[in-house]
C-alpha cells in the first residue's frame, strides 16, 4: 500500500508507532496504569501495614525499596501511591488544559475587549497565591482527592489560557490564515482547523511538564488536609515525609523520586512523538 | 598561588569568620510581636530573655527566684504581695526603672487592649507604690500561682517613657531592662540585640551581641552550626542528635519541658461529641489502651521524649510520681469495646495538625488503634483551620500540644475547668471544678500535689477527658566553643553567664 | 501603539480592583479566626479576644472592611501586619529586592542553560545528544527543590566549607557575600526553569525548522548557523516569551519551598507566613504587588510578540 493511499489518521499512526522513543514512552505510562490498577495483587505487602521492628530499612532482598518511617515497604507504597499520583497529575492537568485552551484561543482570536477581560483575569489568577485557594477549598470541599485536582486544575489553567492566546494571536496572522479567512471560512473553523494543529506542540510539551509539578502540588495539599490522606500514599507525600529522614534514610525520597522522573519522561517522549506524528511536515525531513 | 587565593576568597565567603563576641542563635520560627503585652509565641519568649528582665525567673529546679526584684513577702492572708526591687535598675533608653515604673507596666498588662497578660494577672485588685522601690500588690483573693505569672511575660517590666511615645507599635523597637537591647529586625531574617551596659547584672553578661535568626527547615538549621554559621540552634529533630554527637566540635544539651503532647475528646460541644467516644469513658479507655506512648516515642523520636499520663514534667515539684502510663493492654481494650456495646470496627475521627512529625505520630496510633477495633480517620489540618474547628467544637479527638507554664496551674486548669477556654472539647465535672479553683488556693506544695492527684484520678482515670501522651524535649545544640549554657525545663536561653572562647 | 499602551495600562486598575476584592472574599471563606492565630495559646481570654477583633475590624462585615481597607490604600497606606505591627508597605519594600534579586539570578541561569540546550537537542534531534539533554531537563523538573537546596548546603557548607548554608545579605551591602549566598537557591530554581524552557524551545524549534521559509534560506544557500539563529529561532520564541515572562513572575512571586529552605526573607515566605497566620493585610498587600508584577510581564511579553511578529502590530 502506498503512502499515498493512507487516510491521514492511519499516517499519523504509523508515524507514530516508527517513533521507538514514542512507544517505550507508552510503554512507561502503561506500565505506570497498570501498576496502579493492579496495585492490590502485584504489590509485595500490604502499603499500610505498620512494622515496629523494621524502620527505615535500607533497600533489601526482603524490601527491595527498603521501608519507610512506619515500617511501611516503600515497594508497595510506590505502587499504591501510582493511583493517587496518576489521577492528581494527569486528570487535574487534563482539566486544566480543556478550561485553560479554549478561553486562550477565544481570547488570541477574538482580540479587543475579550482579549482585554480574559488576559487580565489569568494575571489575577497567576497572582493569587495557590494555598489560600487550597485551604479556602479544602474548608469547603471536604478532604479528598478530587478537590484536590480541582484546585490543581484550576490554579494550572492560567497558563494554558496564557501559551493558547500567544501562539493563537500569531498563527491568526500567518498567511495561511488569512487565506482561510480570504475564502471565507468562518472563525471557529479557521481556529479548529488551521489554528489548533499549529499551538499543539507547545500545549503538549507544557501539560507534560505541569503533571509533574501536579503531582508535587497534590503533596502540599496532602499536608493541608485536601489530597490524599494518611495513611494511603500518594508519590508526592512519600516525598514529603521523606524530606525529614534526607540525610539518615534517603531512599525514602529516591524511589519515589524517580517514579516521577520515569512517568515525566515517558509522558514527554508520548508528547514528542505525538507532536512528530500530528505534525505533516515534519515527516519530509 | 592562584589556587591558595581562590581558596582565601572562598573561605572568606562562607560565614564561618565567627566575631568572638557575637553569639548567633537559630530559631524554629520568625517570633511575633516584640511587646511583652501583646506577645504569645515561644521563639518570642526565647528572645525576650535576653531582651526583658522579669521581676522573677525561674531555676533549674523549677524555683522562683527573683531577677529585678530584689525580695518579696506575703502579707494579708495571701491576699497582698509586697515586692521590694533592686537598686539602681536602668531601662535601656536609660530612665530609671523604680516602683513607679512596675506598677506602670503591670497597668499595662492589665488594661492595654488585646493584651494577652490580662488573664495572667487579672487576679491583681489594685497596684500601690509605697516608695521608690515597694510597691504592694493587692490580689482579689489568695493565688498560689500568682508569683509563677511574674516569671514570665506578664513580669517583664518596659519603659514607661516609651511605652507612651510608641503606643501599640512599642515592639517595633522594644524597650526594656534586660541584658540586651534592641538594635534591629528584620522580618524573617534576624533580630540583633547588643550589651546593654547599664544593665544590673553586667558582669555575668560575656557576650557583646546577639542575633536571633529563624530557620524553619531542621536539617538547615543544624548544617549551619556544623559550618560555623550559627553558635546555637534553638531546637533540632530527635533524628539529627546522634550526628551532632558524633561531632567533636558540637555539643547537645536536652531537657524535658515544661509542657506535653495530649489528644483531647470532644465530650460535650456540640453535635459531634454525640459520638461512642465522646459518649463513653469506656471507648475512650479502650484507645487509651490501644496505644503504646513508649512505641510512638521510639519510632517517631528516637524514644528521646518522656513518655507520660499527666501533665506535669518530672522536673516539676507537682509531678506525680505514682501516676504513670496503664501499659498498652489490646485484650482489655476490645473487652471495654464489648462492655460499652459499640460496633467494631468503630470509626474515630482524629484531627493532626500538620507538621511531620506529628502526622506521623496520628498514623502510628491509627496503626496501633486498629488491633483494638478502632478505625482511626485522620484529619491533617494547617493549625489555623485547626484551632478554629477545635473551638467550635468541630472533632471528635484533636492531638495537641501545650507548651508548658512553669506553675502547675498553668498546664490543667484552662483545659479541665468546665468553663475554661482551652476545655475545647468541654468537659465538665463540678467535683474536678472545686479541687481545680482549691488548688490554686493552697500554697503548700505537698497539700497542692494531693489535689492535684485527685484531679487526675477523676478526670483522666474515671472520666478519660484527655489522653496525655508524653512531655517533649527542648534539644539545643551548640559549638564547643560556648560554655556556661544552663538548661532549664521552660526551653529558653538564658545568656547571663555563658561565654564564647 | 501609544493608544494601545494607555489602553493595556488604564487596565491594570480594574485588574486589581476586582483582583482585591477576590481575595477579600477568598479570606472570609477561608476557616480560621484570625483573633484566635493571634492569641495562639493565650486565646484565654474572651473580652480581649472581643478586643482584638475590634481593632482589626473583624467584626464589621466584610463589605465595610473591603471599603475601609481600600480607603486606606488609595492614600498609599497598606496598613500594618497583624502579628508584627510592621507597615505592610515598608514590609513589602524590604522583600521585594530580595526576590527581585534571586528571580534574576535564576532566570538567567535558567535562560542561559535552558535555550541553547533547546535549540541544540532539536538540531540534533534523535541523535544521542538529544536524548542525554532531554534527561536531564526532565531529571532537573522532576527533582524536588527541597532534595537539591538540601544536597547542595550539604555539600557546599558543610563538607566543603565554600559558600555560608542559608540567610541573606543584601547587594549593596556586600555583593560578594551577597551573591554567595544567593548562588545555591539560584541554581535550584535556575534548573526548574531552564527545563521547562528547554522543552519548549525544542519544541518550537523543531516546527518552525520545517516551515517553508527555513527551506527556502536552506535552499538559497544560507549558511545553516544563520538558518537557525535568522529564521528559525525568531519564529520559535512566541511559545518560550510566553513561558518565560510566567516563570519570570512566579520567580518573582516567591519561590515559596527554596526560600524556606535557605532562609531566604523574600515574597513567597511573606506570604505563606502570613496566610498561615492569617495575617491578612500582608496577604492583601503581597498579592498586589505579585498581580502588579503578573501584568506588567503579560504587557512585556505582548511588546515581545510584536517585535517577534510585526504583523500583530496592526491587530
Amino acid at each position: 500500500m502506498s503512502v499515498a493511499a493512507q487516510s491521514p489518521a492511519r499516517r499519523a499512526l504509523s508515524t507514530f508507532f516508527r517513533h521507538r522513543l514514542a512507544v517505550f514512552g507508552l510503554v512507561v505510562v502503561a506500565v505506570f496504569v497498570l501498576a496502579a490498577i493492579l496495585a492490590p495483587w502485584i504489590s509485595p505487602a500490604d502499603p499500610l501495614q505498620t512494622s515496629w521492628t523494621a524502620i527505615r530499612r535500607p533497600p533489601s532482598a526482603q524490601y527491595w525499596f527498603g521501608t519507610d518511617e512506619n515500617g511501611r515497604d516503600v515497594l508497595s507504597r510506590v505502587l499504591w501511591g501510582a493511583r493517587a499520583s496518576l489521577m492528581a497529575g494527569i486528570i487535574a492537568v487534563g482539566g486544566a488544559v480543556l478550561i485553560g485552551v479554549p478561553i486562550g484561543l477565544v481570547a488570541g482570536l477574538a482580540g479587543g475587549w475579550i482579549d482585554a477581560i480574559i488576559s487580565r483575569i489569568a494575571d489575577a489568577m497567576l497572582a493569587v497565591p495557590f494555598l489560600i485557594l487550597a485551604i479556602a477549598l479544602a474548608a469547603f470541599l471536604g478532604p479528598a482527592l478530587e478537590n484536590a485536582m480541582l484546585a490543581i486544575a484550576i490554579s494550572a489553567s492560567p497558563v494554558f489560557v496564557r501559551l493558547a492566546r500567544g501562539m493563537a494571536q500569531d498563527a491568526a496572522s500567518s498567511d495561511w490564515a488569512e487565506a482561510a479567512r480570504a475564502m471565507g471560512n468562518p472563525p471557529w473553523r479557521i481556529a479548529l482547523r488551521h489554528v489548533l494543529p499549529n499551538i499543539a506542540p507547545p500545549l503538549l510539551v507544557q501539560a507534560t511538564l505541569s503533571i509533574a509539578e501536579a503531582i508535587i502540588a497534590e503533596a502540599s495539599l496532602s499536608f493541608l488536609g485536601l489530597g490524599q490522606q494518611p495513611p494511603s500514599p500518594s508519590w508526592g507525600s512519600m516525598l514529603n515525609s521523606a524530606q525529614r529522614f534526607i540525610e539518615s534514610a534517603p531512599w525514602l525520597a529516591i524511589f519515589p523520586g524517580l517514579a516521577i522522573f520515569l512517568l515525566v519522561l515517558a509522558l514527554n517522549l508520548v508528547g514528542d512523538g505525538l507532536r512528530d506524528a500530528l505534525d505533516p511536515r515534519s515527516q519530509k525531513r | 598561588m592562584l589556587k591558595k587565593t581562590l581558596l582565601a576568597t572562598v573561605l572568606a565567603l562562607s560565614a564561618g569568620v565567627a566575631d568572638a563576641q557575637n553569639l548567633r542563635i537559630g530559631l524554629r520560627e520568625d517570633p511575633d510581636i516584640l511587646d511583652p503585652t501583646l506577645a504569645r509565641t515561644f521563639v518570642g519568649r526565647i528572645v525576650f530573655s535576653a531582651l526583658c528582665d522579669k521581676l522573677f525567673d525561674i531555676n533549674e529546679r523549677l524555683e522562683i527566684v527573683p531577677q529585678l526584684a530584689e525580695s518579696h513577702r506575703w502579707e494579708d492572708n495571701n491576699r497582698t504581695l509586697r515586692l521590694t526591687i533592686r537598686p539602681n535598675l536602668r531601662f535601656h533608653d536609660g530612665e530609671v526603672l523604680d516602683a513607679e515604673a512596675v506598677r506602670y507596666s503591670l497597668n499595662r498588662h492589665l488594661t492595654m487592649q488585646g493584651s494577652f497578660r490580662r488573664a495572667e494577672i487579672n487576679v491583681i485588685e489594685s497596684i500601690e507604690v509605697v516608695d521608690a522601690r515597694t510597691v504592694l500588690i493587692k490580689l482579689r483573693e489568695a493565688s498560689a500561682p500568682f508569683l509563677s505569672r511574674l516569671t514570665d511575660r506578664a513580669g517583664m517590666l518596659v519603659s514607661p517613657r516609651a511605652a507612651e511615645a510608641l503606643g501599640r507599635n512599642f515592639g517595633t523597637r522594644p524597650v526594656c531592662a534586660g541584658p540586651f537591647r534592641f538594635t534591629e529586625r528584620v522580618a524573617q531574617d534576624r533580630i540583633v540585640l547588643d550589651r546593654f551596659d547599664g544593665y544590673w547584672n553586667a558582669q555575668n553578661i560575656h557576650v557583646n551581641r546577639v542575633t536571633f535568626l529563624p530557620i524553619p527547615d531542621s536539617t538547615v538549621r543544624l548544617a549551619n552550626l556544623q559550618s560555623g554559621a550559627l553558635e546555637m540552634v534553638q531546637t533540632i529533630d530527635p533524628d539529627d542528635v546522634p550526628a551532632v554527637r558524633r561531632n567533636n566540635r558540637l555539643r547537645v544539651s536536652m531537657s524535658d519541658e515544661l509542657g506535653f503532647q495530649s489528644i483531647q475528646f470532644n465530650v460535650g460541644n456540640g453535635a459531634r461529641a454525640q459520638s461512642p467516644i465522646g459518649q463513653d469513658a469506656r471507648v475512650r479507655q479502650a484507645f487509651e489502651l490501644s496505644i503504646d506512648r513508649a512505641a510512638i516515642n521510639q519510632v517517631v523520636y528516637e524514644g528521646m521524649f518522656t513518655p507520660s499520663a499527666q501533665p506535669f514534667p518530672p522536673a516539676s515539684p507537682f509531678h506525680l510520681r505514682d501516676f504513670r502510663p496503664e501499659p498498652r493492654n489490646i485484650e482489655r481494650a476490645r473487652a471495654l469495646l464489648r462492655e460499652a456495646g459499640v460496633r467494631t470496627p468503630l470509626q474515630v475521627d482524629l484531627t493532626v495538625p500538620n507538621n511531620p512529625d506529628l502526622r506521623q505520630v496520628g498514623e502510628v496510633i491509627q496503626a496501633m488503634a486498629r488491633e483494638a477495633g478502632f478505625d482511626v480517620r485522620l484529619n491533617a489540618m494547617e493549625f489555623a483551620s485547626s484551632l478554629q474547628a477545635a473551638t467550635r467544637g468541630e472533632f471528635e479527638a484533636y492531638l495537641i500540644a501545650w507548651s508548658g507554664r512553669a506553675d502547675p496551674d498553668g498546664n490543667i486548669y484552662t483545659f479541665l475547668n468546665s468553663r475554661a477556654p482551652n476545655n475545647d472539647g468541654r468537659y465538665s465535672n463540678p467535683d474536678v471544678d472545686r479541687l481545680l479553683d482549691a488548688a490554686r488556693l493552697e500554697s503548700d506544695v505537698a497539700k497542692r500535689r494531693d489535689i492535684y492527684a485527685r484531679i487526675m484520678e477523676i478526670a483522666v482515670r474515671q472520666d478519660r477527658a484527655r489522653i496525655y501522651l508524653w512531655h517533649r524535649r527542648n534539644i539545643v545544640a551548640h559549638t564547643a566553643r560556648l560554655t556556661g549554657f544552663a538548661p532549664v525545663a521552660d526551653g529558653l536561653i538564658r545568656i547571663q553567664g555563658m561565654r564564647l572562647n | 501603539m501609544a493608544g494601545w499602551l494607555l489602553r493595556r495600562i488604564g487596565q491594570i486598575i480594574p485588574t486589581l480592583l476586582i483582583l482585591s476584592f477576590g481575595i477579600f472574599a477568598l479570606q472570609q471563606l477561608m476557616p480560621g479566626d484570625p483573633a484566635l492565630i493571634l492569641a495562639g495559646e493565650d486565646r484565654g481570654d474572651p473580652v480581649v479576644l472581643a478586643q482584638i477583633r475590634a481593632e482589626l475590624m473583624l467584626d464589621r462585615p466584610m463589605w465595610e472592611q473591603y471599603l475601609h481597607w481600600l480607603s486606606r490604600v488609595l492614600v498609599g497606606d497598606f496598613g500594618f501586619s497583624w502579628r508584627i505591627r510592621e507597615p505592610v508597605g515598608a514590609l513589602i519594600l524590604d522583600k521585594l529586592p530580595v526576590t527581585a534579586q534571586l528571580a534574576t539570578m535564576s532566570f538567567i541561569i535558567g535562560v542561559v542553560i535552558g535555550v541553547p540546550a533547546g535549540v541544540m537537542s532539536a538540531v540534533w534531534k534523535d541523535k544521542p545528544a538529544d536524548w542525554g539533554i532531554n534527561a536531564i531537563a526532565l531529571f532537573g523538573i522532576s527533582m524536588p527543590n527541597f532534595w537539591l537546596g538540601i544536597m547542595m548546603i550539604l555539600l557546599f557548607s558543610v563538607q566543603l566549607g565554600w559558600l555560608p548554608p542559608s540567610g541573606y545579605v543584601p547587594l549593596w551591602e556586600d555583593p560578594v557575600q551577597s551573591l554567595a549566598t544567593t548562588i545555591m537557591p539560584a541554581f535550584v530554581l535556575g534548573t526548574g526553569v531552564a527545563s521547562v524552557l528547554m522543552r519548549h524551545t525544542r519544541a518550537a524549534m523543531l516546527g518552525a525548522l520545517t516551515q517553508d521559509y527555513v527551506r527556502t534560506a536552506r535552499a538559497k544557500g544560507v549558511a545553516e548557523r544563520t538558518v537557525i539563529a535568522r529564521h528559525a529561532l525568531r519564529n520559535a520564541l512566541v511559545p518560550v516569551v510566553t513561558l518565560g515572562t510566567i516563570e519570570f513572575g512566579r520567580l518573582l512571586a516567591g519561590a515559596v519551598l527554596t526560600e524556606q529552605i535557605f532562609s531566604i526573607p523574600g515574597f513567597g515566605k511573606l506570604v505563606v507566613d502570613a496566610v498561615f497566620n492569617r495575617d491578612y493585610p500582608v496577604v492583601q498587600g503581597v498579592v498586589l504587588a505579585t498581580a502588579l508584577i503578573f501584568v506588567a510581564l503579560s504587557l512585556l511579553a505582548d511588546i515581545l510578540y510584536m517585535l517577534i511578529n510585526p504583523r500583530l502590530r496592526n491587530a
